[in-house]
């Protein structure tokens, strides 16, 4: 076995294999060449991409959302900045242990942890989530001082949204909440994905949802150098955020928190216009809530309480719920007769207290009938019984045309969400809202019972008020609007939101002149006088009683109804009567007769506006009003 | 004799240069030069240890110079009696680090004798051939194989694979130069060839998680897994080689610059004043970096097979062969490694990775091929 045999054998032997090393260590060092030529020659491209990728990330910027302010630059919504104690689940490795630590530092209860937990399910384990919001000073500085027991949570400032005014005006204002995985979806399916790259919040009713494009902004961009534990270490560039536009409305806070103050406990709502623009003055929906308890996600709780409330304080009764108009219809069935040939001004027939038709007895509300009435009076005295016989010379089509183009039964397209059709009956609305054959037919007696404003007839206040608008703005109608202008951010550019005409109504001048003539009689001597008695102005109004209960036969008493059933009460009204500022529409649930609680709401409201006169309590039920349907 | 009792300065300072050969120390330096310029890139904070631990290694080298290969070798035994006792104690009192026991704490400094058996384990196999001159046989082959199985299987079980892979390459190494029958060698290559592309081949099979590897720790399948599929595991034990090799693709030919690495800056490349120091060389300098270390290193090892070759004695000859062919071992495998070829063994770049113990232990070997280099000198003139 043995290789090498004398000395001089050997140290051959030996020589060959320090050759063979030799060329071994030489072969073994061109593997490695070739192989520093192939990564960084070859695939040199590849790599330096790679390192690119690397390094560099991009951080979103978030913009600073718009404000909110009214017609008066009252801030209706606005950001501050507050500290959140933030924990980033990835760095953290017990969470519960974490958590219960931090608890014996600053106070978290139940709900921020639920809260949390409903967070730490919709967000990736390295993003950091908030578990504690809107840190007291002293808590950020008891946190800081023990900071380094907790690796990977840190205290973030953040900017909040707040709502001022509180529970005033929250249903057209709105509120945001936190993006979830369902706006999320919206997000993307809209193409926004990369505008809303670290966002935390988004628009989700009133003006909050409606102008979110406006509001949110655009996001800007850091491109950072980052470390391999995906920290910033360097700025590279810089796209700055764009801050999210302001909003100034057509609204006068101070009227609406008039408006809301006059309902007291009452619910319903009231729409004021400005005639001239269809800018809205207020926008009021009673019983309202404070949209700040939305911001940071509501406690189940109180989402329960907001939710299961019979008094429904998150609808928009402005413009979401529908009524029967009541009698506040019958200025625009009079204009119907005018401009259809039926009636003249000076035509006049007697009312002897009821309409007889197919047999069937539709009542005055007055026993005995108002005597001898023409058009100026049956507005004044809210004459049924002319109306039912004009709701039957007409006739149901001739009453759904002329309606349609005031408004009625489609929506005004007012720049926030949520807004209801309402019903302008007619036979082929029945057709297609009912299913039997004999639901779908359209018997004359329902449109006699339309001439007055009940039966079918179901509208929104925001139409009414709309629709009045137009009449006292000689015809002309602008879709209803709560922006006026949207205030650029960086530029300063305003772009202005109104006027924006919707049509131009082809009713007569001299027919417009006469309605309003009466209107305005409705508060000197008709069934508003009591409600705007001693007026420094002229106004002109309507009164109106819309029936939730019906009563078959029955003579209707108001104290033997359960409150629920008693009727609603509407008010629509105008001021000044010759060139009008405001027209607004009134309702009260359960109001009763509408001059017994709707008018006294609506002169509240007209005074605050010509004469700035505030009265810091409900208006007081005129419990003497004059009975009208 | 009077003019040598003189205070000479030109003397004095010829003693103290004689013993170095100039070429290997000069490629030293320039190793040694690359270490501290990388350094300041990778780990400025750690220049003044660096500084110190070149001292230290410097000094031993130059004392290990300055004995003569005979009383290098005559420490053989007790040095590799005394490095199997320690590696008994580091198996019994040993300290633990991430998750290996191989440190032993002396109270003043940790130190880890299975460094010591790099040295200790070439010496000792010479000064057993020396011993046997004339009469090596398969007997003393399978001494000698004894000779190195014991620390080997010690070091393994700490474990450390990296370093037993070390001590076990600088034993064979003495053994192929002793002349061990090319009949017994080549089948060993074409059976460890084979076995390695069989892992490569089936590497999908054997990687799957239920099956064991009998003999290896689970960390060790790990990086030969790793290896053959860096991307299954991006974030964990892939994230090592991919970050070197993009470290090392992405400096193309002339490299990003000293300092300007963005890989090495910004944390990407784990252990980078370690085992990947060479990814951050490669990222900042470029293939021409590259290939000039891969140059000074092919140098430094061409001469110390030179000197293997011209060694006087068998034993200088089976010393400075196997020394040389550590480094190379040491330098191929952490370039493979780092660049993807090999696995993640541990095993750090020669004269350049941060770590005292590895530097003297390196060093030393280059003294000792420098005794031998001068010994070989003084023979000449002895027999002139």
């Amino acid at each position: 076995m043995t290789e090498f045999r004398t000395p001089e054998q050997a140290l051959a032997g030996l020589r060959r294999r320090v050759l063979v090393a030799g060329i071994y260590v030489m072969l073994c060092f061109a593997v490695l060449a070739a192989r520093f030529v192939y990564l960084q020659v070859v695939k040199y491209d590849y790599f330096h991409t790679r390192a690119e990728d690397n390094r560099i990330a991009l951080l979103p910027v978030v913009p600073n959302r718009g404000t909110i302010v009214d017609r008066n630059g009252v801030v209706l919504a606005r950001n501050y900045a507050a500290y959140t104690l933030e924990i980033t689940p990835s760095q953290v490795p017990d969470l519960e242990g974490t958590i219960e630590a931090l608890g014996q530092i600053v106070a978290i209860d139940a709900r921020d942890v639920r809260r949390f937990r409903k967070l730490l399910e919709e967000s990736k384990r390295f993003e950091s989530v908030p578990i504690r919001t809107r840190l007291t000073d002293e808590e950020v500085a008891r946190f800081v001082a023990r900071r380094y027991l907790f690796p990977g949570v840190e205290v973030q400032a953040r900017l909040f949204r707040d709502y001022p005014q509180g529970a005033v005006g929250a249903h057209l204002i709105g509120y945001i909440g936190r993006i979830n995985e369902r706006d999320q979806q919206r997000i993307e399916d809209q193409g926004d994905t990369a505008n809303y790259r670290g966002s935390d919040y988004i628009g989700r009713t009133g003006l909050e949802l409606s102008y979110e494009a406006d509001l949110h902004g655009t996001t800007g961009v850091e491109q950072v150098e980052v470390n391999a534990g995906g920290r910033a270490v360097r700025l590279m560039a810089r796209t700055p955020a764009t801050a999210g536009g302001d909003l100034e409305l057509t609204l006068d806070i101070e009227l609406q928190k008039v408006a809301e103050a006059a309902f007291g406990e009452r619910r319903g709502a009231l729409v004021a216009i400005d005639p001239r623009t269809g800018g809205v003055l207020a926008l009021a929906s009673l019983p309202t809530f404070d949209p700040n308890q939305f911001v940071d996600g509501i406690s189940s709780a109180d989402w329960k309480a907001l939710n299961d409330s019979p008094d429904l304080p998150l609808v928009n009764r402005a413009i979401y719920s529908t009524y029967p108009p009541g009698s506040t219809f019958k200025p625009f069935m009079a204009l119907a007769g005018l401009a259809g040939g039926k009636r003249t001004t000076g035509q006049s027939m007697p009312d002897p207290g009821f309409f007889n038709f197919a047999g069937h007895r539709f009542m005055d509300d007055k026993v005995g009938g108002h005597g001898m009435v023409d058009l100026h009076k049956s507005i004044v005295v809210s004459c049924n019984t002319y109306y039912y016989q004009l709701a039957n010379d007409l006739g149901i089509d001739g009453i759904a045309n002329f309606m349609r183009p005031l408004g009625f039964g489609a929506r005004t397209g007012i720049d926030i969400p949520g807004e209801a059709e309402g019903v302008l009956p007619s036979p082929e609305w029945k057709r297609a809202r009912f299913r039997k054959r004999e639901q779908q037919r359209w018997y004359g007696g329902e449109t006699i019972s339309v001439g007055i404003g009940q039966g079918y007839n179901a509208y929104t206040p925001l139409q009414l008020a709309n629709a009045l608008a137009a009449v006292v703005n000689d015809g002309k109608m602008y879709r209803p609007h709560l922006v006026r202008h949207v205030v650029g951010a960086g530029s300063g550019e305003r772009r202005a939101v109104e006027p924006e005409p919707m049509r131009e109504l082809a009713i007569e001048r001299e027919h417009l002149t006469a309605v309003r003539q009466a209107l305005v009689d409705v508060t000197r001597s008709g069934t508003g006088a009591r409600a705007f008695a001693g007026a420094p102005y002229s106004a002109g109004g309507k009164t109106g009683t819309a029936q939730v209960y019906s009563l078959r036969g029955s003579k209707y008493v108001a104290g033997r109804v359960a409150e629920r059933l008693r009727d609603h009460s509407w008010f629509i009204a105008y001021a000044p009567a010759d060139d009008p500022t405001i027209a607004l529409a009134v309702l009260v649930e359960n109001g009763g007769f509408g001059a017994q609680s709707a008018a006294p709401i609506a002169r509240q409201v007209i005074d605050y506006h010509l004469l700035g006169n505030r009265l810091a309590e409900p208006a007081r039920e005129d419990a003497e009003g004059v009975d009208d349907q | 004799m009077r003019i040598e009792r003189r205070f000479r300065p030109m003397r004095l300072l010829h003693g103290l240069v004689r013993p170095i050969d100039p070429i290997l120390f000069g490629l030293l330096l320039a190793l040694l030069g690359y270490a501290f310029v990388l350094m300041q890139s990778a780990s400025p904070e750690r220049l003044p240890s660096l500084a110190t631990n070149t001292a230290v290694a410097l000094t031993v080298m130059w004392l290990a110079a300055r004995l003569s290969p005979q009383r290098l070798l005559s420490m053989a035994f007790p040095l590799y009696a005394g490095g199997v006792l320690l590696l008994g104690a580091v198996a019994l009192f040993g300290v633990s680090s991430k998750g290996a026991q191989r440190w032993l704490d002396l109270g003043v400094t940790r130190i880890q004798p299975s460094e010591i058996m790099k040295i200790a384990m070439p010496l000792m196999l010479a000064w057993y051939f020396q011993q046997r001159e004339g009469l090596i046989g398969l007997r003393e082959f399978i001494g000698a194989g004894l000779l190195l199985a014991v620390p080997v299987a010690l070091i393994v079980t700490q474990p450390d694979l990296g370093t037993s892979l070390l001590v076990a390459a600088a034993g064979l190494y003495v053994i192929f130069f002793a002349g061990l029958s090319w009949k017994l060698i080549v089948p060993v290559v074409v059976g460890g060839v084979l076995a390695i592309g069989a892992i490569v081949g089936f590497g999908d099979h054997l990687c799957q998680p239920e099956v064991d590897w009998y003999g290896l720790r689970e960390y060790q399948k790990h990086r030969v897994c790793t290896l053959l599929d860096p991307s299954q595991d991006p974030l964990g034990k892939g994230f090592h080689i991919i970050q070197s090799t993009i470290a090392i693709g992405s400096g193309g030919v002339f490299g990003k610059g000293w300092m300007d690495g963005t890989q090495t800056h910004l944390a990407f490349i784990p252990e980078r004043h370690t085992d990947f120091i060479f990814s951050v060389l490669a990222e900042e300098f470029g293939l021409l970096g590259t290939l000039l270390l891969l140059a000074t290193y092919l140098l430094l090892i061409l001469r110390g097979l030179t000197i293997t070759a011209y060694a006087p004695t068998l034993a200088t000859r089976l010393l400075a062969g196997a020394i040389t062919m550590i480094f190379f071992t040491y330098a191929f495998v952490n370039m493979g490694m780092v660049s993807g070829i090999l696995p993640v063994v541990g095993v750090p770049l020669p004269f350049i990775s941060y770590g005292g113990t590895a530097l003297v232990t390196l060093c030393l070997g280059v003294g000792i091929l420098m005794s031998i280099q001068r010994s070989r000198v003084i023979g000449k003139r002895g027999a002139r």
